[in-house]
């Protein structure tokens, strides 16, 4: 798999201007090859997979709201058709000897769709507004994670919004500084969370400021329509920097929720592309249409976790017998079928800058591992008198079912008995929540491209480690990786970490995530190489039909 | 007759204070909250969350909040979509329930009455099993095998009408969407029509009528039909309510953004007042709707006026 550029991970490079290097061999824009006919009509309908439940860049919750932002808003750094970060409202920067403050310098040209110029103030508001209390956004996290100034405490209320390092040093220049370096901080702000917001706009209109009346965008597209539960329509941003590269006109995206009713849209011919493929279509399409199916790894892993402060899943005997046991080849090839990778590492190989190790368990056969598996359960003491049982919980779903009633098979196979639990989403999340469980379905998609945005999850406080394992090494591990000044020193670090989940077994990686789609052939620049699935309007166009 | 529906609607008010009063405290119950999501937020940031929409506060200051709200009619912002109040939910999906469920309606009433009607005048005829043949399909069948074989007849196989969507109420979206929804109730319609049209064929009042000589359309139309009505029109004022409020199904399948949907997603969202404010508007109208049935009644069928 082709890895995305590390160049711009690389904050150890002090004080130097990256951006001119980097916008030589990328764009931001639709690239057409010569030769190509576009056709008359520019215009593309994507499906969306469901409603947003915002297109407030600092309250957007999921992808279906991120998807359209990003078509509406820019940040300083943005992402090419193969996910590496590119220059976007920010033309070049900045950073400090101690790799803590950064300073960047906006496009002269940078403007917003009513042809107010881009300023420092409205990435100050943006900044400011993700972390204030009263803006309650889900995400306010993430301008904690990068740990710019103040940002825990002005969350927590303990300290006041205008405190936040985040500062207007002229009109097109804007600087932020962080409490700890952190390598990977130019690549979070391709982020909505970080998109600058207009203040004049959002303090007019208040909660009402993203109606297709009120709002006003920096982004290649603009809205023009917005029926919830039914289309949000785009068009494009003639005051966008780079209008002159764009080719499609108008997007619209549909929020239809059911596969079968999106596969339906898409052969009636309403759908450019769908936002899915469920397994259960994918073997007749295969056969139909595999030239419209594309598929592109994701930056997720679908596991088991197992609850360690329930007895015996506080013996990594029995945890390690569980995974070995899990044919993963026989789930990714019978049920799920899109291409998913079978999993024996936490993080997926898609992430940018680190290939997961080879585990141990992982290249042995599905033979061998059963031996070991029933090797494991008999020194824990389960034998055929005293067999294991043991309750899996998952969340009702078409693809869950088959998932956990295999692995029950599976596990029948090396004596342990296993009694299926299903869930509604909410209920599941609850129970999970509350320690309420034994081994328990979960799967994780990264926020952002680094090995850290899916280990984190397995620190001691982390909010999500639902099986509450804890390991000091561990720790000590995510938290130097923070620092850690070179490529190969956090790379090693990571490393480590996958080694002590592959010995210690807190969860059991099942496979990793892919991103399946229909895309009619008319679709131009559409690429399986964004394992983030940011797939930009501006980046595509339509070829003669 | 004024009196009765007085008297009706004042038992309404109490009725709808107790649905609102267990919908609040009910759908508190239900595992999770509108913020529990795959993603675990920090305590701070959940606090927040929390702080901006009341639910930090005890659950009957909360009712207080919602009930003093809503006597100004304000239902209040909904939970999952931030950048929306319930009101301008309902305000965007009810028009779009409401145009399909009373077309759906206005066929269901014209051609269930007209084919019961026909298959009752010619009972045990060709005409009759086929009526009562195509009816047990509609009845049996439930909409979500209907309405997607629909799609793949009409949209996909014969690319004739789309696949789904709204497009501002054009009509070639409404055909499917309006079509899935009256074979359900068409097909019951003309069979509760059929057997109570025989029924009345039968008595005594127009076997006079004939006995005097009356021409057959005169008797059917002038004597038989209004009687023949009451069981229709008793089935057909509740499921009325059920049409015009959308169903989820249809809404799913056909893509298109009405009530049915929101109701659907707001529980599983647990989009506190989105389900709230829906369940009052459904359950308002349901109270009128068989208040004005029990009316229809009494214009109907003399014996059974109440009140005067």
């Amino acid at each position: 798999m082709k890895k995305p550029s590390k160049a711009l991970t690389l904050a150890g490079i002090p004080a130097l201007t990256l951006a001119a290097a980097i916008a030589a061999t990328t764009a931001s824009a639709a690239i057409v090859p010569a030769g190509i006919q576009l056709d008359n009509t520019q215009e593309l309908t994507r499906g969306n997979g469901a409603e947003p439940a915002s297109l407030d860049p600092q309250k957007v919750e999921g992808t279906p709201g991120s998807r359209v932002t990003r078509d509406m808003f820019e940040g300083l750094v943005t992402q090419d058709l193969e996910g590496n970060t590119i220059p976007g409202q920010a033309e070049s920067w900045t950073i400090s000897d101690n790799n803590k403050v950064f300073t960047f310098k906006i496009r002269e040209d940078a403007t917003w769709s009513n042809g107010d110029p881009v300023t420092a103030e409205d990435f100050v508001f943006g900044f400011q507004r993700a972390v204030d209390p009263a803006t309650a956004s889900n995400y306010a996290w993430f301008i904690e994670i990068p740990t710019i100034i103040n940002a825990s405490n002005i969350i927590g209320g303990k300290a006041p919004v205008d405190s936040l390092g985040v500062k207007a040093l002229d009109d097109k220049t804007f600087q932020v500084t962080l409490e700890k370096p952190v390598p990977y901080f130019i690549k979070m702000l391709a982020h909505q969370t970080t998109f600058p917001v207009p203040k004049k706009v959002v303090d007019k209109f208040g909660d009402e400021w993203t109606r297709a009346e009120n709002i006003v965008s920096n982004g290649a597209y603009v809205m023009e329509k917005w029926v919830v539960n039914e289309r949000i329509v785009l068009k494009r941003n003639k005051n966008y920097w780079n209008d002159k590269e764009t080719v499609i006109d108008q997007v619209t995206f549909l929020p239809i929720v059911s596969q079968t009713a999106e596969l339906n849209r898409y052969k009636s011919g309403e759908l450019d592309f769908t936002q899915e493929i469920s397994s259960k279509h994918f073997s007749s399409l295969q056969k139909d249409i595999p030239n419209e199916i594309r598929i592109t790894p994701q930056l997720g892993t679908y596991y088991y976790e197992f609850n360690t402060k329930v007895k015996p899943f506080d013996d990594v005997r029995v945890r390690k017998a569980l995974s070995y046991a899990i044919n993963r080849d026989a789930i990714t090839r019978s049920i799920t079928k899109r291409g998913e990778i079978p999993a024996y590492t936490f993080t997926p190989e898609a992430v940018a800058g680190f290939q997961p190790p080879k585990t141990d368990y992982g290249q042995l056969t599905q033979k061998e591992r059963n031996s070991k598996a029933k090797e494991l359960l008999e020194t824990a003491g389960y034998n055929k008198n005293n067999p294991l049982k043991l309750s899996l919980l998952y969340n009702t779903s078409e693809l869950h079912q088959p998932i956990a009633v295999a692995v029950s098979y599976m596990w029948k196979s090396i004596g342990v008995e296993t009694t299926l639990e299903n869930q509604e989403w909410k209920t599941f999340l609850d129970t999970k929540n509350e320690g309420k469980f034994e081994i328990s379905r979960s799967g994780w998609i990264g926020d952002y491209n680094e090995a850290s945005t899916m280990l984190d999850l397995k620190t001691t406080t982390h909010g999500n480690n639902d099986g509450k394992w804890s390991n000091k090494r561990y720790d000590e591990i995510m938290a130097a990786s923070r620092t850690a000044s070179t490529d190969a020193e956090r790379e090693a670090l990571y490393i480590e970490a996958e080694k002590i989940l592959a010995s210690e077994m807190p969860v059991a990686p099942v496979y990793q995530y892919v991103t399946g789609r229909l895309v009619k052939p008319w679709v131009g620049g559409y690429t399986t190489k964004n394992v983030e699935d940011n797939i930009y309007t501006r980046d595509l166009y339509i070829t003669k039909k | 007759m004024f009196i009765f529906a007085l008297k009706r609607f004042a038992v309404a008010i109490p009725t709808l204070f107790i649905l609102i009063v267990l919908s609040f405290f009910l759908m508190q119950v239900a595992p999770g909250s509108p913020f529990t999501g795959d993603f675990n937020m920090p305590p701070e940031i959940l606090a927040n969350l929390e702080a901006k929409y009341h639910l930090n506060e005890p659950l009957w200051k909360q009712f207080a909040y919602y009930f003093s709200d809503l006597l100004q009619g304000d239902l209040g912002p909904s939970f999952k979509y931030k950048d929306y109040t319930v009101n301008e939910l309902v305000a965007q999906s009810f028009p779009v329930s409401l145009t399909i469920g009373s077309i759906a309606f206005i066929i269901t009433v014209i051609m269930g009455v007209s084919l019961g009607t026909l298959a009752a005048l010619k009972q045990n005829t060709w005409v009759d099993y086929t009526v009562m043949t195509l009816s047990m399909v509609g009845v049996v069948l439930p909409s979500f095998v209907i309405a997607p074989m629909m799609v793949l007849l009409f949209a996909i196989i014969l690319p004739w009408l789309p696949a789904g969507g709204w497009n501002d109420g054009n009509w070639e979206n409404m055909v499917l969407p309006v079509a899935a929804m009256a074979i359900l109730y068409v097909a019951a319609v003309a069979r509760i029509m059929r057997s109570s049209m025989i029924e009345t064929m039968n008595s005594n009042f127009i076997r006079t009528a004939r006995a005097k000589g009356l021409p057959k359309h005169h008797i059917i139309l002038k004597h038989a039909l209004k009687p023949s009505l009451l069981p229709v029109v008793s089935y057909l004022g509740p499921a009325f309510v059920g049409i015009i409020t959308g169903s989820v199904v249809i809404e799913t399948v056909f893509g298109l953004p009405g009530i049915g949907q929101h109701f659907v997603n707001g529980a599983l969202n647990r989009d506190y007042s989105l389900v709230l404010g829906l369940t009052i508007i459904i359950g308002a109208l349901t109270i009128l709707f068989t208040a004005i049935v029990d009316i229809l009644y009494g214009l109907i069928d003399p014996k059974i006026r109440v009140g005067s």
